[in-house]
């Protein structure tokens, strides 16, 4: 019982943690707190990439640590996992609502991100300014690598699309 | 016993190395667009495509220490990290393709080399994801996700120059001319690897050829560029023996760390 509101205390305090990058979201919006475990005082923190070069992952690191041990966490470790390979589904719906407020287009449900078929119809994106979905893709690869870019055909507006993965 | 654990980790730390070896390389390569792409979203997916590459790096760098460290156990003064491994290593320790280390070129040397190379990893990192060595299985299934992305952006790429203007299409056959030769070694066997395959560790470039060939006809075809006839073939790298192209990009990645030796940001 203890055990478990520990935990729930530790994750709710995660939602602090945002990703450096994209500071709307926190870890726990990201989906990559993969598990928390707590034993008396000592606490590992199970977290996953979302890239392989993120250059995140060792600032969210560095401030989990810092938070928890703040709280009064004695022992605090951060472990990295790689498998299984985080994914934008793990992202919460709070999250999404989140990013869309911010001016970023939410990713959409993945569906074929390992295939490779060349100028594959493009997703129906919808602008997060307007809400059109008459967009473009700019180009797969955007500002940070976990986002492409894209134009809204009715306001002009271009936009960022936090791209499914 | 305990010598064939040692043999077999050996092996295991070469291959681990290999895959290291050829995403850092490409990596490096490709961050030598960032500022100077042709456009400014392509500067940004190459340079973001050069990061992918790195991370994988890192992340085989990273497993690949902890494997030399436990086969030396106490017997090293100074641990492997990824950095050394990175940045301590010379030419003839480095087993990347050949392929990697050329310099960048144009525009179209770097988006053909690009698909030459992400089509390979593609079909390999899909296949390494069945590896019975947990740690490997993950890299690759981590990893293949975003190579997807490389793969659909540089074919795309190829067949825009190569079915463009006319200088787009004559850049894009001087650049095949150049980079055929090399493309052999990526899906040719090293012993280590050949070792491993028998324990269901690495990947097989055997089978990997088949679906590599049959994407790059579909692609060179779609670029109205001839599949090349000729059999020259450079190899080498994978045995340490590189080109004098590798050992100027070393001279330039590692200079900090030989300069300061442990430096840290």
């Amino acid at each position: 019982m203890y055990m478990e509101t520990g935990k729930k205390q530790i994750l709710s305090l995660l939602e602090q943690v945002p990703d450096p990058e994209v500071p709307v979201l926190s870890v726990i919006d990201l989906g990559i707190v993969r598990d928390v475990i707590l034993n008396n005082n000592e606490v590992e923190v199970i977290i996953t990439p979302t890239y392989s070069g993120c250059p995140a992952m060792d600032v969210i690191s560095m401030e989990i640590k810092m938070l928890l041990l703040e709280h009064g966490y004695k022992k605090v470790t951060v472990t990295s996992i790689l498998s299984p390979a985080w994914t934008t589904d793990w992202m919460t719906d709070a999250g999404k609502e989140k990013l869309k407020a911010y001016g970023i287009a939410p990713p959409n449900p993945t569906r074929a991100v390992c295939d490779i078929g060349l100028f594959a119809e493009e997703e129906a994106v919808q602008c997060p300014h307007c809400g059109s979905y008459h967009t473009r893709l700019v180009s797969q690869f955007g500002s940070t690598a976990c986002k492409a870019l894209y134009q809204c055909n009715d306001c002009s507006e271009p936009f960022d699309y936090f791209k499914c993965h | 016993m305990t010598q064939l654990i040692n043999q077999s980790t050996d092996q295991l730390i070469s291959y681990t190395l290999h895959l290291a070896d050829n995403a850092l390389i490409l990596g490096q390569r490709n961050a030598e667009w960032t500022g100077h792409g042709p456009i400014l979203e392509q500067d940004i997916a190459i340079s973001n495509i050069a990061l992918d590459l790195v991370g994988q790096a890192r992340n085989f760098y990273q497993y690949a220490a902890v494997l030399i460290n436990r086969i030396n156990g106490q017997a090293l003064n100074q641990p492997a990290t990824e950095d050394s491994l990175a940045f301590l290593r010379n030419a003839p320790d480095f087993t990347n393709c050949l392929l990697v280390e050329l310099p960048k070129g144009d525009w179209a040397v770097t988006v053909l080399r690009q698909f030459f190379f992400s089509n390979w990893q593609f079909y390999l990192y899909r296949q390494l994801q069945e590896s019975k060595d947990a740690q490997l299985a993950a890299i690759a299934q981590k990893s293949v996700k975003e190579v997807a992305y490389h793969v659909r952006w540089s074919a795309e790429w190829v067949i825009r120059l190569g079915d463009g203007t006319e200088e787009s299409h004559e850049r894009l056959s001087k650049a095949l001319a150049e980079l055929w030769p090399y493309t052999t070694e990526l899906t040719t066997n090293a012993p280590y690897e050949t070792a491993l395959l028998q324990q269901g560790i690495a990947a097989d470039n055997e089978i990997v050829r088949e679906p590599w060939m049959q994407k790059i006809k579909e692609v060179l075809t779609a670029a109205t560029l001839p599949v090349p006839e000729y059999r020259l073939v450079h190899t080498g790298g994978k045995q340490g023996k590189h080109t004098t192209h590798l050992a100027i990009l070393l001279e330039e990645m590692q200079y900090l760390q030989r300069t300061y030796p442990g430096a840290e940001w």
